[in-house]
């Protein structure tokens, strides 16, 4: 792909990840962070079409190792802020 | 309809469900909702990538996927609490560790020298976020040290490590097939992780952890360049700028800019003394139990202590005696209180005190009048009063809950050992102060114990 688009796909995420998170208040901080990090995970994306490739070389056993590492990443993280998002009550009544 | 086309929309569904999801868990009400669905995007993302017409073989992405699958559930279902820090710093590592592979692995579909360059900074962003989570880890599960570690000439250590990085990426992308001067690339990024953490101490985890999750984010944006994929670019950059701005927070909530936390410890700063004029008050807990009682309005203020002490669930007891006595509870949360942004938050959550009890520095403060007795739980730094009145304190400026303009102050407290700052703490010595020594968990154990 072009790389001034990628480039231009890239500061406007940027700007967006900056306008989301501004407000977020405090007491979400830890399930945004974990969240955040679940969705970092998205390297799994890459490392699939690599550790696919077939050709049984060294680049295949690292995809595989990246495959492996990005999905602690994010089925660990998404369930974890599930669970700590469990936790949190509004007072009753 | 082709492959490619179907595969490309699935990315876009994906980032829109990331951007839905992140925006959502901005709200305490929607946040778990929120979650679910940028777990959803995740999955999207991962189905529309299999369909990639490129993968041949299945059995390396299926065997990956269900051994960290596996992996990361066990550890999200075991963890407690208490350890959601050092468990967010593993999970930045592997992340970070992850896009370093990958960054290594596109090396094999790589052309052209925008793409080596892209390779190099994934593989250097990820590196440095693997070693630098896990020294974190180290620091907060306390199996190193959580002091902060310097020695002569760290800075021009570091400098050379810097000049070496560049060196060899310089002459890697200048000559791809020179595969040693990449190798040299991950070796000095893997060591510039553990450089750059080591000097940071214990107090100053919350930044450091938020800075290494928007590494971790970063990472996945380079990675997004080197194998050519959006999706990577746009979620790993929304990581990356909310990683940055809880770092922005929690360097505010200290009054120091990043570079300071970064590159010194407090060690080097904190050597002048200051004079505290008065003396220590204890009290016992049945003295404290009368001053309970005839309160009407109590404020709880949390510190790193009460997650070391586990005592969060026995605070909550004791607020719900509290209550049932016809007295107003509220929690006054600092926001680099604990070792990560949000901490105390969680840990009272779990101890099933609602959220909307809560209350951030800026609004508990205005009420701090109106407080009769204000509890000090395994907090120091974030009530040292210094922060306001003393000038040569090396805190000062930093915002602090005032707990001193309450009539009374409750201290519960191990031993008078000064907080991870190393910091003499004027609030002590305070008349309208009292110390309560010993284990907060069984100090307030006993006072639930009088009330019923």
């Amino acid at each position: 792909m072009d790389v001034s688009y990628l480039l231009f796909i890239l500061m406007l995420s940027v700007f967006l990840g900056f306008e989301l998170i501004n407000k977020v208040p405090a007491t979400l901080h830890t399930p945004l962070m974990s969240g955040a990090n679940a969705i970092s995970g998205i390297t799994v994306v890459g490392a699939i079409a690599l550790a696919g490739s077939g050709n049984a070389d060294m680049a295949q056993w690292l995809g595989a190792g990246a495959v492996a590492l990005a999905s602690i990443n994010v089925v660990g993280g998404y369930m974890v802020t599930d669970r700590m998002l469990g936790f949190f009550k509004k007072k009753e009544g | 309809m082709d492959l490619e086309l179907i595969i490309q929309l699935g990315y876009v569904v994906a980032a829109g469900l990331f951007i839905f999801g992140l925006k959502m868990l901005g709200s305490p009400d929607t946040a778990r909702r929120g979650n679910g669905i940028s777990a959803i995007g995740m999955l999207v993302a991962i189905v529309a990538a299999l369909l990639d017409q490129g993968i041949v073989q299945y059995e390396f992405i299926l065997g990956g996927m269900i051994a960290g699958g596996i992996i990361g559930a066990f550890a999200a279902r075991t963890v407690a609490m208490t350890s959601m820090p050092e468990m967010v710093a593993l999970f930045n590592g592997v992340g970070g560790a992850a896009s370093g592979l990958v960054g290594v692995a596109a090396l094999s579909i790589a052309d052209g020298s925008f793409t080596y360059i892209t390779i190099i900074l994934s593989i250097l962003i990820g590196g440095v976020t693997f070693t630098g989570s896990l020294v974190a880890y180290g620091k907060l599960s306390e199996i190193i040290g959580s002091g902060a570690v310097t020695f002569g000439g760290q800075k021009f250590v570091n400098g050379l490590i810097v000049i070496g990085i560049l060196a060899s990426a310089v002459m890697f992308v200048m000559d791809p097939t020179n595969t040693n001067m990449l190798y040299t690339v991950v070796g000095l990024s893997l060591l510039f992780g553990i450089m750059v953490v080591i000097p940071i101490g214990g107090a100053d985890m919350p930044v450091v952890i938020s800075l290494l999750n928007s590494y971790s984010g970063l990472a996945a944006c380079a990675a997004g360049f080197a194998v050519d994929n959006n999706v990577l670019i746009v979620a790993g950059s929304l990581v990356g700028a909310s990683g940055i701005i809880l770092t922005q927070i929690m360097c505010k909530a200290m009054n120091r800019s990043l570079s300071n936390v970064l590159f010194s410890g407090f060690a080097s700063v904190s050597t002048t003394v200051t004079e505290v004029e008065g003396e220590i008050k204890p009290i016992s807990v049945e003295d404290a139990y009368y001053v309970l009682e005839a309160a009407t309005n109590v404020a709880i203020i949390p510190g790193y202590g009460m997650a070391v002490a586990q005592a969060q669930h026995v605070v909550k007891e004791l607020m719900e005696l509290l209550e049932a006595n016809g007295c107003e509870v509220n929690y006054g949360i600092h926001p680099v209180a604990g070792r990560m942004p949000g901490h105390m938050n969680v840990l009272l959550a779990e101890a099933d005190v609602p959220y909307d009890q809560l209350l951030e520095m800026d609004d508990i403060n205005p009420r701090m009048e109106s407080v009769d007795v204000a509890i000090v739980i395994g907090a120091n730094d974030v009530v040292n009063p210094a922060a306001r009145e003393v000038e040569s304190s090396p805190i000062y400026g930093m915002p602090v809950i005032n707990v001193a303009d309450a009539r009374t102050v409750f201290v519960l407290k191990r031993s008078m050992a000064s907080g991870f700052a190393g910091i003499e703490n004027p609030l002590f010595y305070k008349d309208n102060t009292r110390m309560l020594f010993g284990d907060a968990k069984e100090s307030i154990g006993g006072l639930v114990r009088e009330f019923s």
